[in-house]
């Protein structure tokens, strides 16, 4: 089945993993944004990372038949360095007309800290006068149920936000009905011990449905499984669930998503088969 | 077509008598590992641990939501007044 993973960070992944993804059946990547494992030292270390995301990673991926996305932003973790933070929001502008540039994202919370509520304010500020879609990072283990809750209060307190144009992503059972009733689209994502497994994510499924539900990897430089949705897409078909429901949430939904962008563009290669 | 109860509950018994197992063998690994016990009285997530253990013992309608819950910080929807943001436009 073809499949786009809405959320895979490939630059810390090796081009092996690109051939993989597409002997899988993925057709296309979306990569938000993150922390690289470290903390930069400067903003210029961003400007180069976001050289990486919108210039080099497309023609790896292109190598393999794969179209490649990404978000640009500053991250929850670094946004606890208020002044470094708003020096890279301000190169922002310059990366999101690339032409493989979605929108702001992976912004969010990570501690849950003031400095990175006002950080993540500003970059809703930035995402709502640029008219860009947003990619939302929830915190992870026990931060994740206070940090989705007050991200949510954030984003309904600006009132230019739409959240059928708001992505929340790593959400869990204790915080995905939040996301959902509010009409945001949301991301389950399949990684080992601190998110979710794909058999977690098939039940979140059978219990919310398939509107605005996509899955996700999340592979980067961590444990991680960058053809995690293979997994789900097998537990899926394992219960029973017909191949149309689980192109719903692997294809056709993060399509939908991405096709609110005004540079997106793709061409379905379930066009050229029909 | 859903599978029925009862095929789910057939599908998944080893899975959960093996998970149950691999719980009940850590605990014996802290139990036989060196050091006293007070080293491990305090820790808030002793008491976190054993609650999610009486969810799982009791009869309950949503299981996975309950126990995340009780490993998760507490939200507090007042939290934005705390935080005092209106004063720290750039
Ligand atoms: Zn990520």
């Amino acid at each position: 089945m073809y499949y786009i993973d809405p959320h895979n960070h490939m630059v810390s992944r090796v081009t092996d993993d690109y051939e993989r993804l597409a002997r899988a059946g993925c057709v296309a990547v979306s990569e938000p944004a993150f922390w690289a494992g470290f903390d930069r030292g400067s903003a210029e270390s961003f400007r180069d990372y976001f050289r990486h995301l919108t210039e080099f990673e497309p023609k790896r991926a292109a190598q393999y038949g794969i179209k490649h996305y990404c978000w640009v932003c500053i991250n929850a973790k670094e946004a606890e360095n208020v002044s470094l933070a708003r020096e890279v929001i301000a190169i922002l502008p310059e990366f999101l007309d690339r032409p493989n540039c979605l929108g702001v994202g992976e912004i969010g919370l990570n501690k849950n800290t003031r400095n990175e509520a006002i950080i993540f304010l500003e970059q809703v500020d930035l995402a709502a006068r640029h008219n860009e879609l947003i990619l939302v990072h929830t915190p992870h283990l026990e931060d994740k149920y206070q940090g989705t809750r007050m991200i949510l209060d954030m984003l309904r307190g600006d009132s230019r936000i739409r959240p059928e144009k708001v992505l929340i992503d790593h959400v869990e059972e204790h915080t995905i009905r939040y996301a959902l009733e509010e009409g945001y689209w949301v991301g389950m994502t399949l990684y080992p011990v601190t998110k979710c497994t794909p058999q977690r994510a098939a039940d979140m499924v059978e219990m919310y449905g398939t509107e605005r539900i996509m899955v996700n990897s999340a592979g980067d430089w961590g444990p991680s499984n960058p053809l995690a949705v293979t997994d789900f897409i097998h537990e899926m078909r394992m219960r029973g669930h017909s191949e149309e429901t689980i192109r719903k949430i692997v294809y056709e939904n993060p399509l939908a998503f991405f096709s609110q962008c005004p540079r997106w563009q793709f061409e379905s290669p379930l066009a050229a088969t029909a | 077509m859903p599978l029925t109860k009862k095929e789910v509950f057939e599908r998944y018994f080893l899975e959960l008598r093996c998970k149950l197992l691999d719980a009940a063998a850590i605990l014996d690994r802290i139990r036989r590992a060196p050091g006293d016990d007070e080293q491990l009285r305090n820790d808030p997530r002793i008491g976190q641990l054993r609650r999610a253990l009486e969810v799982l013992a009791s009869e309950r309608t949503n299981y996975a939501e309950e126990i995340q819950l009780i490993f998760s910080r507490p939200y507090d929807p007042d939290w934005q007044q705390k935080f005092d943001l209106s004063a720290t436009n750039p």
